[in-house]
C-alpha cells in the first residue's frame, strides 16, 4: 500500500520550523536560510513534477517555461502596472494554468517520444518569448527592480522571513499532494502510468486526468517562479532555460520520482549543490550534473528516497 | 440461427466492419449476446476476436455498423463512457496495475462508481475519507469472491500469472459492469489453473453478469458457454449451442484447415 | 542586400533553407537508424554533430592532417564516442522505459557537451571550407561551394544507407530487429551488436553533418542540443523512423527556418519552427510521411 506516514512528515516539519534557529547557532552554515528559499522554490516544482512524471507517467522536459510565466508575469505587473505582487502571482498562475490546458490538451494524447518533443519545443518557445519581448521583459539582459513581498503590512525583506513564506507553501502543497496521491484520482494517475487501456476500460477520463495534473504542475511551477522574481527581485531569460528543465528532471529522478518525499530531497540536494557545492566545478557543473543524472537512471532508477527499500528488500532476499 | 430468436439482448452488433487501412480486419459481423448468459466467441488465431473486444469496448471506433448496448447505440464512444454504461474487459496480455497492490487494483476498479475529485481530494475531505474507508470494504468483498483476499497487499506483478488473470477479471468486476468481456481467460494457465478460471466465470453468471468471452480453451468453452460464435478471416462463419458448433462441418473445416492443432470436440 | 529584388532574395532564403535543411535531414536520419532498431530516441544525436565539427578542428586544422584523412579519423573518433553512449549509458540501464531511456540520453548529452567545453573552451571555432570560399553567383543568388558539399553528402548518406539496409547482410539483420526483435532473436541475430551498430552508424553520419556544417556556421560546445532538437523535429516531421521522411523533413524545417528569419524576425527563427512542428504533432503526430497505423501498435 502507498501510505505516506505521519511520523517522518511531523519530523521534517519541526526540522524545518527549527532550521533558521539552528543555522544561527553555526556560522559556517549561516547562510543556509538563504538556500534554502531556493531549495524551497524549487521543490514547489518539483511536487507537481513528480505528480505528473513519477505518478502519471507523462514526461516533460519543458517545465522551465512555467517557472518562467510566473517570474515573468510576476515581475512584469508588478513593476510596469503596479500591481500588488500577490494578486500579480494569482494571476500569473492562471495564466500558467490556461497555457497548460491549451498547450496539455493536444500535447499530452501524445506518448512517450512525442510528449518529449512537444514539451521540449514549448519551452524554447516560452523561453524565445522571454528574450525576444524585450519591451516587456527586458530582453537577454532581463528585468530589474521586482518588488519583494510583504504580508499584512510586514515586509519580507529578510531570508529568514521569506523561508518561513516558502516553506509555509510548500508544506501545505505537500499535504495537498500526500492527500492526492493517497484518494482515488492518485490512484487513478497511478492507474494511466501502469497501462492506459486497462485505466480507460476502469472509467477513467485519461484525457481529463492527464490535464488536470498538467495543469497543476504548471501552477505550481508558477508559483515558484512568482516568488522567485520578488526574492531575487530580478529576472532573466537564462533562468529558465532548457536547462533549468533538465535540472528539474535530475531533481526528481535523483529523490525518486515515484514518492512525493523524493521531489523534495532532490530539489533540496540539487539546490545546495547548484548553490554551494559544485561552485568549484564553475561551468563544467554540467559534467556532473550529466554524470548524476546518468549514475542515477542506471544504478538507482528509484531515486534516493526508494534506494533504502530497494537495499533492505535485496539483503532479505 | 440461435441468434435471432433472442428475446432480451443485452449487446446487438449489426453488419460491422473494421478495416486497419488496406486490411479489412472484420467483416459484415452480426453478433447478439443474450443477458445473464455466457457466449464464447471462438476462432483461429488472427480471427478478428480480440480486435471484435476492442470495438466494443471504445478502443478504435468501427469503419462501419452499429452496436447496441442495453438498446442504445455504443459505436464510437470513448472506453471510458463504455465502460460508465456498463461494459468492462480483461485484456489478451494481462493489463493490470503493476504499480500497485492487489487491492489497489480492485480499488481503482471501483473509480466509476466512486466520487473522485481532484481537489477535494487534495483538501483531504471528510466525505472522501469517508468514501475511502467503505471503498477498501468493497474491495476486500470482491477478493474475498475471487479468491485473493489473503493476498490483498502483494504487488500485482508478483503474483503467477493464473491469479493474475483471476485478479484482472476480478478488477473488471469492481467496475459493476453489466457484461465483462474477458479476452482468453485461460491462455497459459495449467489445468488446475484453467478449471478455477471456468469455476469463477460461471460464478460470475450466477450473479447476473453476463459474459463475452474468447477463448481456445475448447474444453473450458464447451463445458461454460451457452452460446458460440465463431470467426474465421474477420467473418462470422457459424453461430449456435456448443452440441451445434461441435458438429458444424464449417467450423471443423476451418480449424482443420489451420493444420490441424486443434480438437474442437 | 536591400537592392536585390524581392525573388532573388526569396531564392537565396530558399538555398540557405536547402542547406541548413540538409544538415538537419542528415541529424533526422541519425535518430531514425537509432530509433528502428531500438526505439529509442537519442537526444545525444546533435551532440555527435557538435563533435565532429570540434574534432575535425582539432585534427585538421591544429593537427594539420590533409582534409580526407581528417574527416576518416573525425568520424572514426565520433563513432568511437557513438558506441560509447551504447555501452555505458544505454546497455547497462535493466528496466529500460521511454522516460528512462529520453533520460539517460539526455544526462549523456550534457555530459559530452560539458566534455567538450573543458578540451575546446567556449569560443566558437571555423574550419576551413573544403573547395574553398568562392561564391558561385547563379543569376545573382550567392551559393557557398560548400553549400554542395552539405548537399552532396546528403545524397551520398541517403544513397550509401540505400544499399546498407536492402543489400548488405548488417543492413537487412537491422531492419530486422527493427520489425521484430523477438522474432530476429529467434533466427540467430545478435541483437545487441544491431543496436551497438546503430549507434555507431548514426554517431558517424551526426560527425558527416558536423563536420561539413562547420565551414559555414562556425562550431562551439553548445549547439548540440538545439541540433538535436531540429534533427528531431525533422524526423518528427516526416514521419519518426522513415528514411525518406526524415530528409523530407529536414529540408521543410530548413526552409522554415531561413524563409522566416529572412521575411519574419530572425531572433523567432527557431521559435517558428517549433511552432509548425508543434502544429504538425497536434494536427498529425504521425508526420507527413508516416503511418498512423503503425505508429499506434508501435511498443512506445
Amino acid at each position: 500500500m502507498l501510505r505516506i506516514h505521519k511520523a517522518p512528515m511531523l519530523a521534517g516539519a519541526l526540522l524545518i520550523l527549527f532550521f533558521p534557529w539552528i543555522a544561527r547557532q553555526l556560522p559556517t552554515i549561516s547562510h543556509y536560510p538563504d538556500l534554502m528559499v531556493f531549495a524551497g522554490i524549487y521543490t514547489l516544482i518539483t511536487l507537481g513534477l513528480s505528480l505528473l512524471m513519477g505518478y502519471a507517467g507523462q514526461i516533460s522536459l519543458g517545465h522551465a517555461a512555467f517557472f518562467g510565466i510566473g517570474a515573468y508575469v510576476s515581475g512584469v505587473l508588478s513593476t510596469q502596472f503596479d500591481c500588488n505582487p500577490w494578486l500579480g502571482m494569482l494571476l500569473g498562475a492562471a495564466v500558467a494554468a490556461m497555457v497548460a490546458v491549451i498547450v496539455g490538451a493536444p500535447s499530452l494524447k501524445l506518448r512517450g517520444h512525442y510528449l518529449a518533443m512537444a514539451t521540449l519545443a514549448f519551452g524554447i518557445i516560452v523561453n524565445i518569448v522571454f528574450r525576444e519581448e524585450a519591451r516587456w521583459t527586458g530582453g537577454p539582459d532581463g528585468m530589474i527592480g521586482i518588488p519583494g513581498l510583504s504580508l499584512f503590512g510586514l515586509a519580507l525583506d529578510s531570508a529568514e522571513k521569506y523561508y518561513y513564506l516558502v516553506w509555509g507553501i510548500v508544506a501545505a502543497v505537500f499535504l495537498f499532494s500526500v492527500n492526492l496521491i493517497q484518494s482515488p484520482a492518485g490512484r487513478a494517475l497511478r492507474a494511466i502510468h501502469a497501462s492506459e487501456a486497462a485505466a480507460a476500460a476502469m472509467g477513467i477520463p485519461i484525457a481529463r486526468y492527464k490535464v488536470i495534473v498538467f495543469a497543476y504542475s504548471a501552477v505550481l511551477g508558477s508559483l515558484a517562479g512568482s516568488l522567485y522574481a520578488h526574492y531575487m527581485n530580478f529576472i532573466n531569460p537564462a533562468t529558465f532555460d532548457l536547462f533549468f528543465s533538465i535540472k528539474l528532471v535530475i531533481m526528481i529522478a535523483l529523490g525518486g520520482m515515484h514518492s512525493i518525499w523524493g521531489a523534495l530531497v532532490g530539489a533540496i540536494i540539487v539546490a545546495f549543490l547548484s548553490l554551494e557545492w559544485l561552485h568549484y566545478f564553475e561551468e563544467f557543473e554540467v559534467v556532473v550534473y550529466g554524470a548524476i543524472l546518468l549514475l542515477v537512471t542506471i544504478f538507482m532508477p528509484e531515486g534516493l528516497v526508494g534506494a533504502p527499500a530497494k537495499l533492505m528488500a535485496r539483503m532479505r532476499r | 440461427m440461435a441468434a435471432e430468436s433472442v428475446q432480451d439482448p443485452i449487446l446487438e452488433i449489426e453488419e460491422l466492419v473494421m478495416a486497419f487501412g488496406g486490411l479489412t480486419a472484420l467483416m459484415n459481423i452480426d453478433l447478439c449476446v443474450p443477458r445473464g448468459r455466457i457466449k464464447a466467441v471462438i476462432g483461429p488465431n488472427g480471427a478478428g476476436k480480440t480486435t471484435l473486444f476492442n470495438i466494443i469496448t471504445g478502443v478504435f471506433p468501427p469503419t462501419e455498423g452499429l452496436i447496441r448496448f442495453n438498446g442504445r447505440a455504443i459505436s464510437g464512444c470513448k472506453p471510458h463512457h463504455i465502460a460508465a454504461l456498463g461494459i468492462s474487459r480483461t485484456f489478451q496480455t494481462v493489463e493490470l496495475f503493476n504499480n500497485m497492490t492487489v487491492l489497489e487494483n480492485v480499488m481503482t476498479g471501483r473509480h466509476l462508481r466512486i466520487r473522485s475529485s481532484f481537489f477535494g481530494s487534495g483538501l483531504a475531505l471528510p466525505s472522501l475519507r469517508r468514501q475511502e474507508k467503505g471503498l477498501v470494504e468493497q474491495a476486500m468483498a470482491l477478493l474475498e469472491f475471487i479468491g485473493l483476499a489473503a493476498k490483498r497487499d502483494i504487488m500485482a506483478d508478483a503474483l503467477p500469472l493464473g491469479e493474475r488473470k483471476i485478479l484482472e477479471i476480478g478488477r473488471a468486476l469492481a467496475t459493476d459492469p453489466q457484461l465483462v468481456c474477458l479476452d482468453e481467460p485461460a491462455a497459459g494457465l495449467n489445468e488446475t489453473e484453467t478449471e478455477a478460471a471456468a469455476h469463477l466465470i460461471q460464478a460470475i453468471r450466477q450473479k447476473g453478469i453476463t459474459v463475452l468471452l474468447v477463448e481456445h480453451d475448447m474444453k473450458m468453452i464447451m463445458d461454460i458457454s451457452d452460446e458460440i460464435a465463431v470467426l474465421n478471416y474477420g467473418e462470422k462463419i457459424a453461430e449456435g449451442t456448443p452440441r451445434e458448433i461441435q458438429n458444424n462441418p464449417l467450423v471443423i473445416e476451418a480449424y482443420l484447415g489451420q493444420g490441424g492443432g486443434f480438437d474442437i470436440r | 542586400m536591400e537592392s536585390l529584388p524581392f525573388f532573388n532574395q526569396l531564392l537565396q532564403f530558399i538555398v540557405t533553407g536547402l542547406t541548413i535543411g540538409a544538415i538537419y535531414a542528415m541529424v533526422a536520419i541519425g535518430f531514425n537508424i537509432i530509433y528502428n532498431v531500438t526505439e529509442i530516441i537519442n537526444l545525444a544525436q546533435g551532440e555527435f554533430v557538435m563533435l565532429g565539427g570540434l574534432v575535425m578542428v582539432t585534427v585538421h586544422v591544429m593537427w594539420g592532417v590533409p582534409l580526407p584523412l581528417a574527416f576518416g579519423l573525425t568520424v572514426l573518433g565520433v563513432t568511437l564516442v557513438g558506441v560509447l553512449l551504447d555501452r555505458l549509458a544505454i546497455r547497462p540501464i535493466r528496466k529500460p522505459s521511454v522516460m528512462t531511456l529520453i533520460i539517460a540520453t539526455v544526462a549523456a548529452s550534457i555530459i559530452i557537451k560539458g566534455v567538450a567545453m573543458l578540451i575546446w573552451g567556449k569560443s566558437p571555432y571555423d574550419l576551413p571550407a573544403f573547395s574553398g570560399r568562392t561564391p558561385i553567383d547563379l543569376g545573382g543568388v550567392i551559393i557557398q561551394p560548400q553549400y554542395l558539399w552539405v548537399v552532396g553528402f546528403l545524397v551520398v548518406v541517403a544513397i550509401g544507407l540505400t544499399w546498407f539496409f536492402n543489400r548488405t547482410i548488417y543492413g537487412k539483420a537491422m531492419s530486422a530487429c527493427a520489425d521484430n526483435p523477438d522474432a530476429a532473436r529467434l533466427v540467430g541475430i545478435n541483437v545487441r551488436h544491431m543496436v551497438l551498430l546503430s549507434f555507431a552508424l548514426s554517431a558517424a553520419i551526426g560527425a558527416v553533418a558536423g563536420l561539413t556544417l562547420t565551414p559555414i556556421a562556425l562550431m562551439d560546445y553548445d549547439r548540440g542540443a538545439m541540433l538535436a532538437i531540429k534533427g528531431f523535429g525533422a524526423a518528427i516531421l516526416g514521419g519518426l523512423g522513415s528514411f525518406p521522411g526524415a530528409i523530407l523533413g529536414g529540408l521543410v524545417l530548413g526552409l522554415i527556418e531561413a524563409l522566416s528569419a529572412g521575411l519574419l524576425s530572425s531572433g523567432y527563427k527557431d521559435a517558428y519552427a517549433l511552432i509548425i512542428l508543434l502544429a504538425v504533432l497536434f494536427i498529425r503526430p504521425s508526420g507527413i510521411l508516416g503511418n498512423l497505423e503503425v505508429t499506434r501498435f508501435k511498443r512506445f
